[in-house]
């Protein structure tokens, strides 16, 4: 059984943005998953979608195995969410945000005092419980944001960019908080625009672009793929008449021409030494664009902590 | 959710006395905005109209002008709580986003429903309550009929918290939870019969009058606190039964699509 299982899961918004197609996706208990993609991606329509606040044009949310429409209280009671935007009440204190929240999971009054402390002290925050939540910090309000969706102690964890806008210190400290969680058995997904975060802290990765998951694997073979150029190379030999080269990835793409992929650790070099004394003569060579890297090029573009802009 | 009975009955309990308790704490909070003005304005009515104005108009019905204003004016109070508390708590909660505190959780569709209108029956009540003392400084309020004026009241307050919901679930903006109260149902009261007996009306106006709903409520609880009404008060019943009907209906049909709530 999964902790997370969407299948065919699509989104059109009212307005008429697609913003998911056909997403499927599983994310096994225990594991920590990241959902990495540019802006306007699709990451928070997944989450809204799992978390209820989206409701999905077609297709299905399992929640360790409750359908979050058929069994809601099971399927509710197993998430616990960070949202992206701040969404608590300004007027109310820290400490009745928490324990309220543990209330709406039907946790009784002294059950939800205790939870509500154990998480603010972890949290750091029990020194400002009775604070209204408008007076902390936007660091503070992230963390509060964690300790509410943890005190009724949810099996999934989900974080949309629960670091955005934090500085490098608290980041730090929220990564080691996860990390800790997780050890402990919480299944967490997370979304993030940093490829940096998603590789210290996950092991599944989902890449998610146009509404499209476009890759779905753990966080090494991506970092091999990322590092990996393919080339595309005439050859004056006929494919079939070609000898193997066991240090590289060919690919016949017609009569005369094949793609080789080049791995992190090789060598523009060690390839043509090695079509050398294979005795191929190359004629022609193209970079073959690499629809990974270029993704990750825009990310970079527009994961800057630069202000916020107006893209959606 | 499908059947009536929850499938988590103590939960589902500790659900809505959390939302409940949190609505109460809410208006209590700001009560130098809720509580304190319908206190101020009402004493105000009653000098002016019941005390200043009213000495000079005789005997209304067979009641002195203060005698026959109160009722009115409790219910006013009443009726323009409840919704207040209602459509500006839920709108709130939509426009900073923490609704979606409810929405993510398992609480269901009639607990939210039902936490929300317990907070405005809670303000329309307490409302009542201090406008009731303050006029018992001004008139000898002799409750004619204890059951049918705290039913009326309660029931009443029950609709208008419905009325605030339904409101609130279609506001977009500030403006759109003050227009009903404004352009609707302020003048609805104050023509509902708060400060006359259509009796007073020429006859034209007097049919006009009978396709308000609130004249029904106003004179059902004039009839629980002096024993005298323009209309039947089973007529009244009827009607705020069959409008807290409709309401909640409504209402839910609107929790269930997430009209307003989920994209
Ligand atoms: N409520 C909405 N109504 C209409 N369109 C929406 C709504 N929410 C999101 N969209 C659109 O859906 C697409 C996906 O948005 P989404 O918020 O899921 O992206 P994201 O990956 O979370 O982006 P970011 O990294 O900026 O948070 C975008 O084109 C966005 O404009
Ligand atoms: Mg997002």
């Amino acid at each position: 059984m999964n902790a997370l299982s969407l299948r065919q899961l699509n989104k059109t918004y009212p307005g008429g943005v697609t913003a998911l197609r056909d997403i499927n996706l599983e994310v096994r208990p225990g594991d920590f998953y990241g959902l990495l993609g540019p802006n306007g991606a699709g990451k928070t329509t997944i989450i809204g979608t799992v978390a209820s606040l989206v409701r999905p044009t077609s297709g299905n949310v399992e929640v360790f195995g409750h359908d979050i429409l058929r069994d809601p209280w099971e399927a509710k009671s197993n998430i616990g969410l960070v949202p992206q935007e701040f969404n608590f009440n300004q007027f109310e204190t820290v400490a009745q945000i928490v324990t309220n929240q543990a209330g709406f999971y039907g946790i009784d009054r002294t059950t939800a005092r205790e939870r509500a402390e154990k998480y603010l002290r972890e949290l750091d925050l029990w020194g400002k419980r009775d604070a209204p939540s408008r007076q902390l910090s936007g660091g503070m309000k992230r963390r509060l944001m964690i300790a509410r969706a943890l005190v009724h102690e949810p099996r999934l964890l989900i974080l949309d960019e629960p670091t955005a806008g934090v500085d490098i210190e608290l980041r730090r400290s929220m990564w080691d908080f996860l990390r800790r969680m997780n050890e402990r058995g919480t299944t967490i997904i997370l979304t993030t625009h940093y490829l940096e975060e998603a590789e210290s802290l996950c092991r599944g990765i989902g890449i998610i672009d146009g509404g499209r998951i476009i890759e779905d694997t753990d966080v090494r073979s991506l970092l091999t793929k990322l590092k990996s150029q393919s080339f595309v190379l005439d050859v004056t030999t006929p494919v079939n008449a070609l000898p193997a080269l066991p240090d590289f990835g060919v690919l016949p793409l017609d009569e005369r021409t094949i793609e080789v992929e080049v791995r992190g650790e090789q060598t523009l070099t060690e390839l043509f030494s090695a079509l050398n004394a294979a005795g191929v003569e190359v004629t022609s060579m193209k970079n073959k664009s690499n629809r990974l890297e270029e993704l990750f090029v825009r990310m970079l573009g527009t994961g800057n902590p630069e202000p916020q802009s107006e893209t959606a | 959710m499908a059947g009536l009975y929850p499938a988590y009955p103590r939960q589902t309990l500790t659900a809505l006395q959390t939302l409940a308790s949190k609505e109460t704490h809410r208006y209590m909070r700001i009560w130098v905005q809720t509580l304190l003005p319908p206190a101020i304005t009402m004493t105000l009515y009653f000098v002016i109209f019941g005390g200043l104005i009213g000495s000079r108009v005789g005997p209304m019905e067979g009641y002195s002008f203060m005698e026959f204003i109160a009722p009115g004016i409790i219910m006013m109070s009443v009726i323009t709580n409840s919704y207040t508390n209602v459509v500006s708590s839920f709108f709130g909660a939509k426009f900073q986003r923490h609704i979606e505190e409810l929405l993510v959780s398992p609480t269901p569709n009639y607990v939210i429903l039902a936490g929300y209108v317990a907070g405005g029956v809670g303000r329309g009540l307490c409302t009542g309550l201090i406008v009731t003392i303050i006029a018992s400084f001004f008139a000898d309020l002799n409750i004619h009929n204890l059951a049918v004026t705290i039913s009326v009241v309660f029931l009443t307050a029950v609709l208008f918290s419905l009325g605030g919901f339904i409101n609130g679930v279609f506001a977009k903006k500030f403006d759109d939870i003050s227009i009903v109260p404004t352009f609707i149902l302020t003048p609805m009261t104050y023509l509902g019969g708060v400060f006359y007996s259509i009796s007073l009306l020429p006859e034209f106006w007097q049919h006009v009058s009978l396709i308000n709903p609130i004249f029904y409520m106003v004179n059902a609880f004039r009839y629980g606190v002096l024993g005298s009404s323009d209309v039947p008060i089973v007529i009244a019943y009827t009607l705020i039964l069959g409008f807290i009907a409709a309401g909640t209906t409504l209402s839910l049909w609107l929790l269930n699509r997430g009209t307003g709530l989920r994209s």
